[in-house]
């Protein structure tokens, strides 16, 4: 039995392992990093500069760094002042809400997480869950306002931070959905007044920064108002970026609408089908569809473009950051507060586009 | 059965009929929404007794603006001022795009790359950047050249006559001199010969297959005949170095903290989106494009331009103006720190005269011109490298 055609007997040449340089670490780095002399020149520059750069940084933000003390015993150290954002976290976060009352804005950004967490699956896209979204959607709005159930009411103008920033981004991007599919259909009728009217409204938005709407917003909207009616700042800001969002959403809606073969269209004319039907039952679904990836994409720019309210004194993460720094105590930190905040938006905006590439491949059925 | 004559169809059964019913209860309705917001607005004004119109132009400012290309001063109009802010945007979008044209393409290319290192770094910068508002890098860097830069008398001097501190970036320039304006005309009037140097040499390759070495004589030519200019009127080599007296600099020229920062921060982003439109148009061209031009006999160089680049460029050019525009209009950030752009002067005219419509409406047109001629000028081109089909 022992001398049996083993493996070993058959070729000696398959005892021979490949050479050490070819396989393992030293393979991969012979094949990745210094392949030919402008590859391995190219890394031994990048291996300096990296060593020149990051030493020192994790030495500024880890090793002499401080977590939990006071501004002056900050300006005794020599690295990071994390203690900027430990010791201003509520107000950061939650700008001038009633101290006692944060509970309510944080279950609030909780519900938003988990519904959002809960969304991804694509298993649980269903009717129940657009319900579900209603329901979650009124109840942080009655979390943060108040004013049923004995919770006390907490005027608009106190809310602020992380709470607002989702509020405008996601509020947002949900009235400006309905609205953007509106304008890619009138973008694409026959009917040349309402064709006409979609393609300067989307055409004029785009073309213009949003910051022009949002002075708008603040400075010439309350002229359009009869005497006497006024709404508050954070609705009229809500209103620019609605407006704003809609005419993207509508390049992205029409794109699908666009993929959408033209038998589509002209099977359901066969059936029979009004415009309306057409649209509600054939063409939009599938072409909505389509359109999911690229949409997240919108609601990634919709979500840091908020970031702009500060411009017009809204009370947004980024505002109430930098109220913090004008804190003589703090004064002098700006790189570690703005760094927590970035990694705040990073965190989210990652999440968001890694699931859109996740879904696009999910969705393709092309091949 | 008669069939001769149509069924008659009833009015709200009818398509064409409807359509008219529908655009006209659009009209209708944008035009009593019209009339109520410019009724409301009239009354408005009114009662706070504002102006209308433009008039406001050629009054006096009385604001100081920090930095401006053109002679201004507080005594100046309105309108000069306006102009002034409408140099900034056009000075900061224009060295930004080229600058984030250079860098995204760098970073695309780099992505690409068969060095890992190099490729994975170049893709930590792209995810890192695109995901962090623009805003925030604003203040962050804004941040940096006031916190973290040294005051003038402890200024970095990274290189010889380049110097970094709170007051921004600080450099040598040659002294001005007759020669540097020869040097130029020389420059201009070599781009026209490398223009007409192009056309003969492709119409002479068309007719008899010789090709010209258009490349280096253009290169000779472009970098030649300004130095004979400049060696010919006297070749000046004197430079204005900046000095350091009393608490500034002197001397050379200064980037305000707040310009570095703008610039900075605009490019920064915005190359992260266009290395990954770089980076989508490379890879749209199939490998077999490049073997089969190797196969063929084309040298490396002219692989890339003759094969590889006009099919990229078919893929990369509309995205890439869409970016190009978002960097023009992420240029009105300038405002929030303190760079006098066309909004931010726009912002301190409407506070200083209340006429609020007629500041939003000309931020609006100046945006509206911008895009529409950006626009315009890359459909041209992105025609021009369509593909011809049959």
């Amino acid at each position: 039995m022992e001398d049996t055609l083993t493996p070993h007997t058959v070729n000696a040449a398959k005892e021979l392992k490949p050479p050490v340089t070819e396989v393992g670490i030293i393979g991969w780095m012979k094949a990745n990093l210094f392949n030919g002399w402008f590859n391995t020149a190219l890394t031994l520059l990048v291996l300096y500069l990296l060593w020149l750069t990051v030493p020192p940084l994790i030495n500024w933000a880890f090793i002499e760094s401080s977590w939990f003390s006071t501004g002056d015993q900050c300006k005794a150290g020599e690295g990071a002042c994390w203690s900027v954002v430990t010791a201003n976290i509520r107000f950061i976060l939650f700008g001038f809400y009633p101290h006692d009352l944060q509970w309510r804005p944080l279950l609030a950004v909780v519900i938003l997480v988990s519904l959002l967490f809960y969304s991804q699956n694509r298993n649980h896209w269903k009717k129940s869950l657009f319900y579900g979204w209603l329901i979650g959607l009124f109840t942080m709005g009655l979390l943060l306002k108040g004013g049923l159930f004995g919770l006390d009411v907490v005027e608009t103008s106190k809310w602020g931070g992380l709470p607002l920033t989702l509020l405008l981004s996601v509020f947002g991007l949900t009235a400006a959905y309905p609205l953007g599919i509106m304008l890619a259909l009138g973008r694409q009728s026959r009917m040349p007044v309402i064709k006409s009217f979609s393609v300067v409204y989307i055409e004029l938005i785009r073309g213009v920064p949003l910051i022009s709407l949002l002075f708008m917003s603040s400075v010439v909207f309350p002229l359009f108002l009869p005497e006497g009616v006024s709404i508050n700042n954070i609705l009229r800001a809500q209103v620019a970026i609605i407006l704003f969002t809609a005419a993207y959403i509508a390049e992205v809606v029409r794109g699908g609408l666009q993929g959408v073969g033209q038998g589509q269209y002209e099977a359901a004319d066969s059936l029979g089908l009004n415009y309306f039907q057409t649209m509600r039952l054939i063409i939009l679904p599938q072409a909505l569809k389509i359109v999911i990836p690229p949409s997240v994409s919108v609601l990634i720019s919709a979500f840091k473009d908020t970031s702009l309210v500060v411009i017009i004194a809204l009370y947004d993460l980024l505002k109430t950051t930098q109220t913090t720094l004008s804190d003589p105590q703090w004064m002098g930190y700006s790189a570690e507060a703005y760094i927590f905040v970035a990694l705040i938006y990073f965190v989210c905006c990652f999440s968001m586009s890694n699931y859109s590439r996740r879904l696009e491949k999910e969705l393709d059925t092309s091949l | 059965m008669n069939t001769s004559a149509p069924e008659k169809i009833p009015f709200l059964r009818d398509p064409a009929k409807l359509s008219i019913l529908y655009q006209i209860f659009t009209l209708l309705g944008v035009g009593l929404l019209s009339y109520y917001l410019v009724n409301n607005t009239l009354a408005n004004l009114e009662r706070q007794s504002i102006s209308t119109g433009f008039g406001f132009l050629d009054k006096e400012s009385s604001f100081e603006i920090g930095e401006a290309l053109i002679q201004y001063s507080a005594a100046d109009s309105y309108g000069r001022a306006l102009f002034v802010g409408f140099l900034n945007t056009l000075i900061v979008s224009f060295i930004g795009i080229i600058l984030t044209v250079i860098l995204g393409t760098i970073l695309g290319i780099a992505r690409l790359s068969s060095n890992w290192l190099v490729a994975k770094l170049s893709a930590i910068y792209i995810e890192l950047f695109q995901d962090i508002p623009v805003l925030l890098q604003l203040f962050f860097w804004y941040a940096f050249f006031y916190e973290v830069l040294p005051s003038p008398r402890q200024a970095l001097n990274p290189i010889p006559g380049l110097f970094l501190c709170n007051r921004g970036m600080i450099f040598g320039v040659p002294l001005w001199h007759e020669a540097y304006k020869y040097a130029m005309v020389a420059f201009i009037i070599g781009g026209i010969a490398v223009f007409f140097l192009k056309r003969w040499a492709r119409k002479r390759q068309e007719a008899t297959g010789k090709i010209f070495p258009t490349v280096k004589v253009s290169l000779l030519l472009l970098i030649g005949l300004p130095l004979l200019a400049w060696s010919l009127t006297g070749a000046p080599t004197e430079m204005s170095v900046p000095k350091l007296s009393g608490f500034n600099f002197k001397g050379g020229i200064t980037i305000s903290p707040e310009f570095a920062a703008l610039l900075l921060g605009l490019v920064l982003y915005t190359a992260a989106f266009v290395a990954e439109v770089v980076r989508a148009g490379i890879q749209s061209v199939g490998k077999g494009q490049t073997e089969a031009a190797i196969s063929i006999g084309l040298k490396q160089g002219q692989v890339l331009n003759l094969v590889i680049l006009p099919q990229a460029l078919r893929v990369i050019v509309p995205p890439l103006t869409s970016q190009l525009l978002n960097l023009t209009k992420n240029s009105s950030l300038a405002v929030a720190i303190g760079f006098p752009d066309f909004v931010s002067v726009a912002g301190t005219t409407i506070n200083q005269t209340g006429q609020a419509i007629e500041g939003v409406a000309l931020i609006m047109i100046v945006y509206l011109i911008f895009s529409l001629s950006t626009s315009a000028v890359m459909n041209w081109y992105n025609k021009k490298i369509a593909l011809v089909e049959r």
